[in-house]
């Protein structure tokens, strides 16, 4: 794991301001606009909690951050880099340390953990064979340190199917901190979970923060990303309406204030 | 929170792989031992078993790997027929005339070595073939596997007999040839065949449990589309595995044929239902994701076992598949039970007598 704290350059050690900016983004899918003209930032250090009802255009927001898609128009930078859409794919995306934690489970349900944790990634002599030993090692430091599995009864050697959803959601964002990566994108990752396994899934999301990395948070329950969130983007029918920091307003008036925003999208 | 130690989940039938299978295979050897004696305190259906089964066990163990992907392959015993009659041909038509001695018989003025290695390679490059021909029709067509194979056995089944024209192929004299010493000939009383096979299986171990290649399979016979979100290329992988059983096919085919020195129509054909048999007593689940190698082994010459055993104690060859089928139902049903103990407690909720055997293993572990 790397230290946190000092980490405040890039691998060429310059610098930056914003691990992710989106400038003037648009997207048109035929007649339908999607996204108009967003413009967003995510700092180093900074959860971002995204909001929209179903059709405002996060998932679109974030496959253009994650090269699934390519915008209509506007600019992408990294790390205050700007990057040549052309060349932008999943695979730089990784690259570039960006890693998506899915709603549905990116873990196979009858393999170990420490098979899980490392299934692309394996650390392997020059005959592709792998070192058990050493990922298991590496697998339990990332349960007992990264993610706080303790004294849970989970082992490296247990099962997928031994977890419950949240210490599912768990151990993949654990893996993608493992894998050093600068922004972490969660895309809904407290869907269908128990009020108690969402706790669990808020308390990794804190966990990104304090190890030094960035998060943009999907979400469409209000009062989770409320919780985690330093700023909360808000979008609606593909522009971004609303931008809070963190303390500006209560849950309750925050609630309030977006029933409003609608209402008056609605009806003006 | 009362969660169970997730260690005692795992029984010891599960922590040591193969273990209840060799068990199986001793205790049945045991029977065998009172029911026909006069065969089964020998050495000599032992050495007999160990020259017959290990091809069937190759196939096993590739098809293991296959199973473990979520795949299925039914095509092999269209491979061991098709490397059988090239080998063959070629050995007869190509080796022996060039190693025809003065007095008319093969290799009595010494042998041309390199060539029936030669044509083991050509009847592994076909087997090959065939298996890459497997993989490109089940990832780039996308035709499921049972579907594509079974064409498949068909196609090869039917084109080896073209090419051997119906006729079966006497390969007397290839014992001379090294090829034969090695792959089949005996180390002190034990056929070679059977170290080979031993090997294989340490070798396809490794591979499935402690290989990339392996950790991909069960990957992808797990759940698919999460072994593509964590980047593993689905496709090259399965047109690998598919053509590693292919090529084992080929090993097996070449190995019936130099063990029974002669090439027959017929070769291989039984294998399809007896191989199936065997990894599945192993205890390789047909939902994939996972894969038993020594279970495979052992089950392997469990089934070659009950063949011989049968027989020997004076039933009727016709017995042999009711006793498999019998013993097969036995072995799926234990190990489902001891990898979902919960099914089975549902059973034991409909009130079995107490102290059964099931009623005893589905106590909640801890």
């Amino acid at each position: 794991m790397r230290d946190p704290a000092g980490d405040t350059a890039d691998a060429a050690g310059k610098t930056f301001e914003h691990v992710v900016r989106l400038d003037d983004v648009s997207m048109q899918f035929g007649n339908v606009r999607a996204l108009s003209n967003v413009s967003l930032a995510v700092g180093r250090n900074e959860i971002v909690g995204l909001l929209g009802d179903n059709g405002a255009g996060k998932s679109t927001l974030i496959k253009i951050m994650t090269g699934v898609q390519k915008p209509t128009a506007g600019d992408l930078y990294v790390r205050d880099q700007r990057i040549d859409w052309r060349g932008y794919s999943v695979q730089r995306a990784h690259e570039l340390r960006f890693e998506t934690v899915y709603q549905e489970s990116s873990l196979c349900e009858k393999q170990p953990l420490w098979r899980n944790f490392f299934v692309g990634r394996q650390i392997t002599n020059r005959f592709g064979f792998i070192d058990v030993r050493k990922q298991k090692e590496i697998a339990q430091d990332i349960l007992l340190n990264a993610i706080g599995f303790r004294g849970e009864g989970i082992t490296v050697d247990s099962t997928v199917s031994d977890l419950s959803g949240g210490e599912r959601q768990g151990i993949s964002i654990g893996r993608a901190m493992y894998f050093d990566a600068d922004l972490i994108i969660l895309d809904e990752p407290t869907v269908a979970l128990a009020v108690k396994e969402v706790r669990k899934v808020l308390d990794f999301v804190r966990s990104i923060k304090e190890s030094g990395r960035a998060c943009v948070y999907i979400e469409h329950n209000l009062a989770h990303v409320y919780e985690v969130a330093d700023r909360l983007i808000i979008l609606d029918r593909g522009e971004v309406v609303a931008e809070l920091t963190r303390g500006e307003l209560t849950l309750p008036d925050l609630t309030q204030y977006l029933i409003d925003l609608q209402e008056k999208r609605q009806h003006g | 929170m009362a969660r169970p130690a997730i260690k005692s989940h795992r029984s010891v039938w599960e922590r040591i792989e193969g273990l209840p299978v060799l068990l199986a295979l001793l205790l049945i050897i045991g029977v065998f031992m009172i029911t026909a004696p006069r065969s089964f305190l020998g050495l000599r259906i032992y050495m007999s078993f160990f020259a017959t089964v290990p091809p069937p066990l190759i196939l096993g163990l590739g098809l293991t790997l296959v199973i473990a992907a979520g795949e299925i392959d039914l095509s092999f015993p269209s491979v061991v027929k098709m490397s059988g009659v090239i080998f063959a041909m070629l050995t007869k038509f190509v080796a022996f005339p060039l190693d025809v001695g003065a007095d008319g018989i093969v290799g009595s003025d010494g042998v041309t070595n390199i060539l029936p290695w030669l044509f083991l390679l050509a009847a592994i490059a076909v087997g090959a073939a065939i298996g890459l021909l497997n993989g490109l029709l089940v990832t780039v067509i996308g035709i499921p596997s049972i579907i594509a194979t079974l064409a498949t056995l068909f196609v090869f089944e039917g084109l080896s007999i073209i090419i051997g024209a119906g006729q079966q192929y006497s390969l007397r004299g290839i014992d001379e040839y090294a090829v034969h010493q090695v792959l089949t000939g005996r180390v002190g009383i034990v056929p070679a065949q059977a170290l080979w096979a031993l090997l294989a299986a340490v070798v396809m171990w490794f591979i499935l449990n402690r290989h990339r290649f392996g950790e991909h399979l069960m990957f992808i016979g797990d759940n698919e589309n999460v072994a593509r979100v964590v980047g593993v290329n689905v496709k090259r992988e399965k047109i690998k595995l598919f053509t590693l059983m292919g090529s084992l096919g080929a090993v097996a085919g070449v190995m019936v044929t130099l063990e029974n020195k002669n090439f027959y129509t017929t070769q291989g054909t039984a294998f399809l239902l007896i191989v199936m048999a065997a990894v599945f007593i192993g205890g390789t689940a047909i939902s994939g994701g996972k894969g038993n190698i020594p279970g495979t082994f052992f089950g392997s010459y469990m089934v070659g076992c009950i063949e011989a055993g049968i027989i020997s104690s004076g039933l009727g060859g016709f017995w042999t598949r009711l006793v498999v089928g019998l013993v097969f139902l036995a072995a799926v049903i234990f190990h489902l039970a001891v990898e979902t103990p919960a099914r089975f407690r549902q059973l034991a909720g409909l009130r079995l007598p107490a102290g059964t055997l099931i009623a005893r293993r589905v106590k909640p572990p801890g």
